[in-house]
């Protein structure tokens, strides 16, 4: 993090594009894959961790007083917990048939890199409000790379978009198998870092 | 006790509905550590130890004391309270007991509790209601296939060290693909038993 205190509205561009969970930092990239086979499916998800982000930030943050940092490690982890069983149950109530599909990815919630990293490295040092911002700003990054990756896999594996067909004719049916998601993500990732080599002058992603 | 089933299940969790091909979890750790085939190993191995182990623990608690009082609502929390603890102490154990295991293995330890299969696995387990030896069964093919996926990545990754790949592609994207090729390959097993 950088020193000088940002702006609310920098943290959650921060979080939307520059540190960006999937594309950039290349974190939590199970569900990216899992999910994302229908846009349906990649937005309830996108719409939980965002959910799970901000709640987890801003709990974290209104303790940060009180936890000692040598049991911080198993406090974060509850703290998730909690709110992953509380986004678990809502969805098994409220959304059955969504839940029925992506309901194990939804519990995986609590393994999340992303979620615990900044719980670590933002929520634990910072006011409530900006941590909510940033908690904010990262869980929608989460859900516009989900969108976009469905976006891609689902036009093109089934011709359509939400369920709705759009074009007609024979789909490529390889972009809806598991295969077709690690394909859709490694060339998006790469599309990304030319954009970012090509126009920004960056160095792409911080590659593994 | 049926042995066929155990194994069956043991085959298919770690070929046909292999965690990482189709799936797709765990991947953090998958593309984490896939780039040195000495790491590949170590982290298999561990993994596979911590997978049965967990996978028994958490059987134990969820039938005998979360069914039995209700609290299966709980699920998620005590499951990854439950992996967290073991790591955590297996992690001190080693380091006492065997020093230069703990060398060896010592750093996966700690990157296992971020890895989404260890909570999967017993989620699933609770889900299906398998009993003991089957939860233990799928843990176990869980973790072969997990290891499986490293070791064919590692030994992929290793070569591609030395490959020309094209500027924006190079680290993740370009494992991404290789790792779609693969999940195809993967594909061919599916229907190899019908459980």
């Amino acid at each position: 993090m950088s020193l000088q205190p940002k702006s609310n509205w920098e943290l959650i561009k921060n979080g939307m594009f520059g540190e960006n969970t999937i594309f950039r930092m290349a974190i939590s990239l199970c569900p990216s894959i899992a999910v994302t086979n229908g846009m349906k499916n990649g937005m309830a998800l996108g719409i939980a961790v965002v959910f799970v982000q901000t709640m987890v930030n801003a709990t974290i943050s209104l303790m940060r007083n009180f936890i000692h940092p040598k049991i911080r490690i198993p406090i974060f982890m509850l703290v998730i917990a909690g709110y992953v069983t509380i986004i678990d149950l809502l969805m098994a109530t409220y959304a059955r048939p969504i839940y029925k599909e992506i309901g194990l990815y939804i519990q995986i919630i609590v393994a999340f890199a992303s979620i615990f990293a900044r719980a670590e490295v933002f929520a634990s040092k910072n006011k409530v409000w900006s941590s909510i911002c940033d908690g904010f700003g990262m869980g929608v990054g989460f859900l516009l790379a989900m969108l976009v990756i469905s976006f891609f896999r689902e036009l093109l594996g089934k011709g359509e978009l939400f369920g709705y067909s759009i074009i007609a004719g024979n789909p490529l049916l390889i972009m809806i198998l598991p295969a077709g998601g690690f394909l859709a993500v490694g060339l998006l990732m790469g599309f990304f870092n030319w954009v970012d080599m090509k126009y920004f002058g960056g160095k792409g992603a911080s590659g593994v | 006790m049926d042995f066929t089933k155990l194994f069956e299940l043991v085959v298919s969790s770690a070929l046909i509905n292999n965690f990482v091909f189709t799936m797709f979890l765990g991947l953090c750790i998958f593309f984490g550590v896939s780039k040195k085939m000495e790491t590949a190993v170590g982290m298999s191995i561990t993994f596979t130890a911590v997978m049965v182990v967990s996978a028994a623990l958490s059987w134990v608690v969820f039938e005998f004391i979360m069914r039995p009082l209700d609290l299966t609502f709980l699920k998620i929390i005590v499951f990854i309270g439950i992996v967290a603890a073991f790591v955590q102490s297996a992690d001190t154990i080693m380091k006492k007991v065997s020093p230069a295991l703990y060398y060896k293995l010592g750093v996966y330890l700690a990157l296992i509790t971020t890895n989404c299969i260890i909570i999967a696995v017993p989620l699933k387990n609770a889900g299906e209601h398998y009993n003991f030896f089957e939860s233990m069964a799928f843990g176990l093919g869980s973790g072969l296939g997990f290891g499986l996926a490293l070791i064919i990545m590692a030994s992929i990754r290793e070569k591609l060290e030395v490959a020309d790949v094209p500027a924006p592609f190079r680290g993740l994207p370009i494992s991404f693909i290789l790792a779609g090729l693969i999940a195809l390959a993967f594909t061919g097993f599916s229907g190899l038993i019908t459980l």
